[in-house]
């Protein structure tokens, strides 16, 4: 055991007792590909057997699993956001640029039609139509006195919905998406609260949740600064990724890197993908893409690093990431004697009750 | 199982005296953890298939165990797709083997008000009746001015676009050679 | 492409990714937008003007790709001097007849060859059989000997004619047609233009919801001119793409389940033009002809010998007696409402959901219910076998279960996984699936279905003595005991040598002799050698990145069409950086890494000898090898119902009067004038204020078509599990629509209800000086499976294009009001109400020409 293997710098497996540990695996999802398809969502539940999780139009753009959950162990966030930064440099106008804002005209317009068409004796039961070129210019507020009063709170996620006055005309607006998973901590506090040793660091360095083990007490929820790992309603169990620790020992990829149609999810050794990542990272602000920044990549954060870390277009915040998390347990030390008494007084009573049984 | 073996599998055993002293990692790794193997990895045959949803022709692989399917994913070889799938390719296995697919015949009879059970053969007599019957009411030898028409404008088909060619094939040379050409599919929707 | 072909979409971002620019038209913002570089919103219905103006931003500043344009496309030819222009007629071309709404094409042709152009008559026996569709693998026929003028100078050629007739679409009209401002416009010519040539191409992609509209074969048109001008076709990175949205929908045009085709798009016999054998035969070839369609006859002779075998004799013209003939329109539209009118005793439906998947659903249950018997083959309960008990005309009172004679068979399906045989994806590339497993119970292939119904029909017939039954009793169906065979299917479509039983390895094998069969013969080739070419996987890491050896794509396995092209008339490439494949002098051959779309052998300098037809007939520089002068239409003198170039028509449902014509809508589209298909009005008709905003309709990543294979998955219908419409923040404003509240939407024809999703994805466009509103809603919705909503295709009326006879649904007008819809028979009042003020009352008639002027003035005003 090292000074401090719960916080700083450090490989995991080794640090958990693989004396021959094959290289870090982990996941580098790169944002600025991902077309929100959710082919991660389904292949991860398809291989795992994972129930649904629902069926409830949530209205957050288009996501619709709402987050990681028990049943949802990869999730795409959607963000609609207003901003003249398209993401992209290539000297055309925005994509909303110069586009109209306000009411329609639509009840005063058809002036042609008006004006031309035989009367066949219905009546539309319209305001009569005028001059839809002038309408366009000056709405009459009477009959719109909704229009131009400034933005309307919608129930969106974001409520200050731009382009709807000319004082915030329509300029450019980017769809963000981002498939999230596990980060697989190098400092994972889900697994140091662990009582039963059901969460355990594989090989891989990856975290993994032994659901022949877990017994439902849900320390790890509390304890997982990303809000991740969650207990499944039906049979009380802690669940999450398991980075397809199946599929890994077999030398496969795990199933949602495996279906990604635009490699926005890359799997592989780590280091290299920290590699990828920064040249991913540069290549992207040469071209003109200046919000594009890296989480969860370094060493030195508060979980010690992520195993599945990201390449992001904006703040953490903006995709509902925490800006600084901090593994939960790197005051654990501290506690530990007693917290170690404890549990070895739990090991030895589990003990004794295994005797009597096998007795 | 013999003692020593069977303590050395305790977690806490292995623990204390192993590599992993604060029982984290390989300390606390189960049997099962232990034993773990993709389902791909055990199966008795894969078939090279295509993705049924749309144009793209994405490549599957499909891992058949005890003659069921148990995977369905993408096929790495392929140029076109390079192993990747969509949402609805990646759900291709539930596609398959959903308990909610219909798997016998049910039949309506005329004014009915549910579905009642059929079997396969004689739904199929009663469809070939009908197709006779059907055809025979609405037979159409001539035109006018007496060239030949050889058809029937009572029987209507929709449907191809998710089926093979040689489905196809079948389909359009026994409806042809029978006079139905109201022959559609996706096609022309 | 991202939204609706994901794993397609891979070769964008890769694309991207080497620096390529990503430019994404489309009226709504969706996730294709948000990869690409730019997203230009436009008004749905109105991208001929979008690229009407980028044609003419090419010809006025001269940027199309000369030396190509000169040798590789029409534009040098002249054309009659009969020809008349939509500028000229406001909006209508030479030869417009009001009475059938049809052309005489004669005028259209290049000079000298006016009797060649199709006459009224043709033209609308044309139209009623979506003949346009037979050139899918080859152009229409056409004299090889044709006026030119190489300097583009003469006023009627082809090149002046096009800038003529597109000088008006200039940026400003773009803005006032399409609402994308000037500025932006402009960046996207620039960006098409200075990104093609000699060393660089474009790839224009399109969906298939581009053929759905009254002109969208005209939409391809212009893309296709643009495509031409700049120089992109027939080499790598160029083209355009058409994503199709069905696992084999190719497969299903190549051997047709089409009313109008049989295999390899020979045209199914019409009774008056095809009477007999030879009649049928000289229509597809044109003797005298230039090009491969000259050797048609044995491509028909050895389908006839596939179909019927030995009974297929040179005496009794190879069976082409039993065929059964076309009287005109019996399009899969014309069916529905033949249902409803009782005429259609039966009905199959294969995979196939038209109560949920097909406009105007309402028409489409109501003519279920007015059969004898619907089959319904399936995987899981859809929404056509289930429209007697669960469909919405139920809940309106219109159908009821007690009173609905329709006998049901519901037959499950077998899946993909259970079965063998071959899918053509949309590159026109045939791959052979493996057979996992069994189907489960009493799931079967279609292929079991139609062999064993076959087999108890012919049982029937047996003894019959009747000459309608001579067809189906000499028809070869013999495919074992139990199971067809997929790949003899495959053979057989594939065709043999008769005389060695040998399987041909190319279509240029067949004779029209009766020595060689083969079901379809642009299919050939598949079972090369006797090997199943299209059950090839090398993998893609271990051959060239054209892929040839896997699956196999026809015609010969070629994977780019009429790649001639990317080489230069002498025959080298274009450029080192885009070679594909080239003549090599030495060798005396073509070569690349392609399969050459051209004779092998013959070299770029042969001119035909005089008099010369067929193959023999074809220049050395005649790229487009299956058009009767070998060269790429920018106009197009014969073959397509509604004109020789693209313009700018409004959809048949438009608030807009179009700007740039009196014609307001394509005036030959097909109508079906009657009562229970209104079309809510349009411009010069009064109360188009009724319906005030435009609705679109697509697809959802996460949901397949009609929802048959996807609303029954958990893990899908979780994703995307409630029916909703997308309005801009504007339009919420305007209509009081509250974010996840409830609305519904409103056409003459129903109204559907839907959640709200406000977003800042749709934005209103400023056309004509006027702020349009558009909305989009997803089509998936139905009645059955684990989530149910109204299905968007209730709201579509039935108005087709008059090339192929495909339905207008990408676009129309609707109202929408915030909250749900009335039910019962509410509803129906409803709806009815608004037919009522948009003026939609009994004997209105959609009127079709709306010129002003004056020599049309005969029209229907």
């Amino acid at each position: 055991m090292g000074s401090n293997s719960l916080y700083g710098p450090l490989d995991p497996a080794p640090d958990a007792g693989y004396t021959d540990a094959p290289p870090r695996m982990g996941f580098f999802t790169d944002t600025s590909v991902c077309i929100g398809c959710k082919a991660c969502e389904v292949a991860c539940k398809t291989w795992n057997a994972i129930p649904d999780d629902g069926f409830n139009l949530l209205g957050q753009s288009y996501d619709n699993t709402g987050g990681l959950t028990a049943n949802s162990w990869r999730h795409v966030a959607f963000i609609e956001q207003p901003r003249s930064d398209s993401g992209a440099a290539t000297g055309v106008p925005g994509a909303f640029a110069g586009l109209p804002t306000g009411p329609s005209a639509s009840a005063q317009s058809a002036v042609i039609a008006a004006t031309t068409g035989a009367d066949t004796g219905t009546a539309p039961g319209l305001p009569p139509a005028v001059d839809a070129l002038a309408a366009a210019g000056t709405v009459d507020p009477q009959l719109f006195p909704a229009a131009g009063t400034g933005p309307q709170f919608l129930g969106m996620p974001q409520t200050d919905l731009p382009g709807r006055t000319s004082d915030a005309p329509r300029t450019d607006f980017r769809w963000l998406m981002m498939s999230n998973v596990c980060k697989h901590c190098t400092h994972a506090a889900c697994l140091d609260v662990c009582p039963t040793g059901s969460l355990f660091r594989t090989e891989f360095g990856t975290v993994v949740v032994q659901e022949d083990i877990c017994n439902g007490c849900g320390y790890c929820v509390a304890a997982c600064p990303y809000g991740v790992i969650d207990r499944r309603e039906d049979d009380g169990r802690a669940w999450k990724c398991t980075l397809c620790y199946d599929r890994l020992s077999d030398g496969l990829m795990p199933a949602c890197a495996q279906a990604c149609p635009t490699e926005s999810i890359v799997f592989g050794e780590l280091a290299s993908l920290r590699e990828q990542a920064a040249a991913r990272v540069e290549t992207l602000q040469s071209q003109g893409v200046d919000s594009a920044r890296l989480y969860g990549h370094s060493d030195d954060d508060g979980v010690g690093g992520d195993g599945a870390f990201f390449l992001l277009l904006d703040e953490p915040e903006v995709y509902g990431l925490p800006p600084d998390p901090v593994v939960t347990t790197k005051d654990l030390p501290d506690m530990w004697k007693r917290a170690g008494l404890a549990a070895l007084a739990m090991a030895a009573s589990v003990a004794v009750s295994f005797l009597g049984r096998r007795g | 199982m013999g003692v020593r073996t069977w303590i050395e599998g305790w977690p806490v055993y292995r623990q204390l005296t192993g590599t992993d002293p604060l029982g984290r990692g390989a300390a606390a790794q189960s049997d099962r953890s232990k034993s773990l193997t993709a389902r791909t990895e055990t199966a008795d045959r894969v078939a090279k298939s295509v993705c049924p949803y749309c144009a793209v022709g994405c490549g599957q692989r499909i891992f058949v165990k005890d003659e069921k399917v148990v995977q369905i994913e993408g096929d790495p070889d392929s140029p076109i797709s390079r192993g990747r799938l969509c949402p609805k390719g990646s759900a291709s296995l539930s596609l398959v083997t959903s308990d909610r697919r219909r798997q016998h015949v049910l039949y309506r009879r005329p004014y009915g008000t549910e579905w009642e059970r059929l079997d396969l053969e004689t739904a199929m007599d009663m469809i070939a009746d009908r197709v006779l019957e059907a055809r025979e009411q609405t037979w159409e030898d001539a035109d006018d001015e007496g060239r030949p028409l050889n058809r029937t404008l009572g029987i209507s088909s929709l449907g191809g676009a998710t089926l093979d060619n040689e489905e196809n094939y079948l389909i359009k040379k026994l409806f042809t050679a029978l006079g139905a050409i109201q022959i559609e599919n996706q096609a022309r929707i | 492409m991202a939204e609706a072909h994901p794993v397609g979409f891979q070769w964008v971002i890769e694309a991207k990714n080497r620096g390529a620019t990503v430019i994404h038209v489309d009226p709504r913002f969706s996730r294709t937008s948000a990869l690409a570089h730019t997203h230009v919103p436009v008004r749905a219905g109105a991208d001929i003007a979008f690229l009407g103006g980028v044609v003419n931003y090419i010809l006025s500043n001269e940027k199309d790709f000369r030396e190509y344009v000169l040798a590789y496309t029409n534009a040098s030819m002249i054309v009659s001097d009969d020809f008349l222009d939509t500028e000229d007629l406001d909006g209508l071309f030479s030869g417009f007849d009001p009475k059938t709404n049809t052309y005489d094409e004669s005028s259209w042709m290049y000079a000298g060859h006016e009797e060649h152009g199709q006459a009224h008559e043709e033209s609308h026996a044309s139209r009623e059989t979506a003949s346009a569709q037979q050139h899918e693998s080859h152009g229409p026929p056409l004299p090889g000997d044709v006026r030119r003028d190489p300097t583009l100078q003469h006023p009627r050629c082809v090149y002046q004619i096009l800038k003529r007739h597109y000088g008006r679409y200039t940026p400003e009209v773009v803005e006032q047609l399409c609402g994308v401002p000037v500025d932006k416009f402009l960046a996207v010519c620039e960006a098409w233009t200075s990104n093609s040539g000699r060393e660089r191409t474009t790839s224009l992609v399109y969906s298939v919801g581009w053929t759905q509209h009254s002109v969208g074969v005209q939409y391809i048109r212009t893309g296709a001119i643009i495509q031409l001008l700049l120089g992109n076709m027939g080499r790598p990175g160029g083209g355009v793409l058409a994503l199709r949205g069905h696992a084999s929908i190719q497969g299903s045009t190549d051997i047709p389940t089409l009313f109008n085709l049989l295999p390899g798009y020979l045209p199914m016999p019409h009774h008056a033009q095809h009477v007999d054998f030879q009649d049928w035969i000289d229509d597809i070839r044109h003797p005298g002809q230039k090009g491969f369609w000259a050797n048609a006859e044995a491509y028909a002779v050895s389908l006839l010998k596939a179909y019927f075998g030995e009974a297929a004799t040179e005496e009794n013209q190879w069976g082409y007696g039993w065929l059964p003939r076309l009287t005109g329109d019996h399009g899969t539209y014309r069916q529905a409402l033949d249902m409803i009118d009782g005429k259609i005793k039966g009905y199959f439906l294969l995979g196939q959901n038209p109560a949920v998947g097909s406009a105007h659903g309402r028409a489409q249950r109501l003519g279920m219910a007015n059969l004898d018997w619907l089959v319904v083959r399936d995987l899981y309960m859809i929404e056509s076998a289930t429209f007697w008990k669960n469909g919405p005309e139920v809940e309106t009172g219109e159908i009821t279960p007690e009173t609905c004679r329709t006998e049901v068979f519901f037959m499950p399906a077998a899946s993909h996984a259970e079965k063998e045989g071959t899918f053509t994806q949309t590159q026109r590339l045939l791959q052979w699936r493996e057979k996992a497993v069994e189907p489960p119970a009493d799931a079967r292939s279609e292929l079991w279905f139609f062999y064993h119904l076959g087999k108890r029909i012919r049982a029937r017939l047996a003894s019959s003595t009747l000459p309608r039954d001579a067809g189906i009793k000499n028809l070869t169906w013999e495919y074992g005991e139990d199971e067809p065979s997929g790949e003899a299917v495959l053979q057989e479509i594939n065709g043999f040598d008769l005389s060695t039983g040998k399987p041909l390895s190319t279509f240029n094998e067949m004779k029209p002799d009766g020595s060689t069969s083969g079901g379809c013969w642009i299919y050939t080739g598949v079972f090369a050698d006797g090997v199943n070419q299209a059950a090839r996987r090398k993998p893609g890491s271990e051959q060239s990145w054209v892929a040839p050896e896997w699956g196999w794509a026809w015609p010969a396995n070629r994977r780019t069409l009429y790649n001639r092209a990317s080489a230069d008339p002498d025959g080298n490439p274009w450029s080192e950086r885009k070679a594909y494949v080239w003549w090599d002098g030495s060798a005396g051959e073509w070569t690349g890494h392609d399969v050459p779309d051209f004779e092998k052998t013959k070299p770029p300098s042969y001119r035909p000898p005089e008099g010369a037809s067929g193959v023999a007939a074809i220049s050395g520089d005649d790229a487009f090898i299956m058009q009767g002068d070998g060269k790429g239409w920018l106009y197009v003198p014969s073959g397509l119902i509604d004109g020789p170039m693209p313009t700018h028509y409004e959809p048949a449902e438009s608030m807009i009067r179009n700007p740039l014509y009196g014609q307001q809508a394509n005036p030959t589209r097909k109508v079906y004038d009657r009562d229970d298909n209104p079309t809510n009005p349009s411009p010069p008709e009064p109360h188009t204020d009724v319906f005030p905003y435009v609705f679109g309709t697509s697809r959802l990543t996460e949901h397949h078509t009609a929802g048959g294979m996807s609303r029954q998955l958990a893990y899908l219908s979780e994703l995307q599990p409630e029916m909703f419409v997308e309005v801009s923040p504007e339009l919420a404003t305007e209509r009081g629509l509250e974010h996840l509240g409830w609305a519904h939407v409103i056409t003459a024809r129903a109204a559907i209800e839907a959640k709200v999703l406000v977003t800042d994805r749709m934005t209103p466009l400023r056309i004509e000086g006027r702020i349009i509103h558009q909305l989009w809603l997803p089509y998936h919705w139905g009645a059955e499976g684990l989530i149910t909503g109204d299905s968007a295709n209730d709201l579509i009326g039935i108005t087709l294009d008059p090339n192929v006879l495909i339905q207008e649904s990408k676009v129309g007008t609707c109202d929408i009001q915030p909250g749900r819809r009335p039910t019962g028979k509410a509803l129906l009042a409803y709806v009815e109400e608004y037919r009522r003020r948009a003026g939609l009352i009994p004997g209105h008639h959609t009127p079709i020409v709306t010129t002003r002027a004056p020599e049309d003035a005969d029209g229907q005003q």
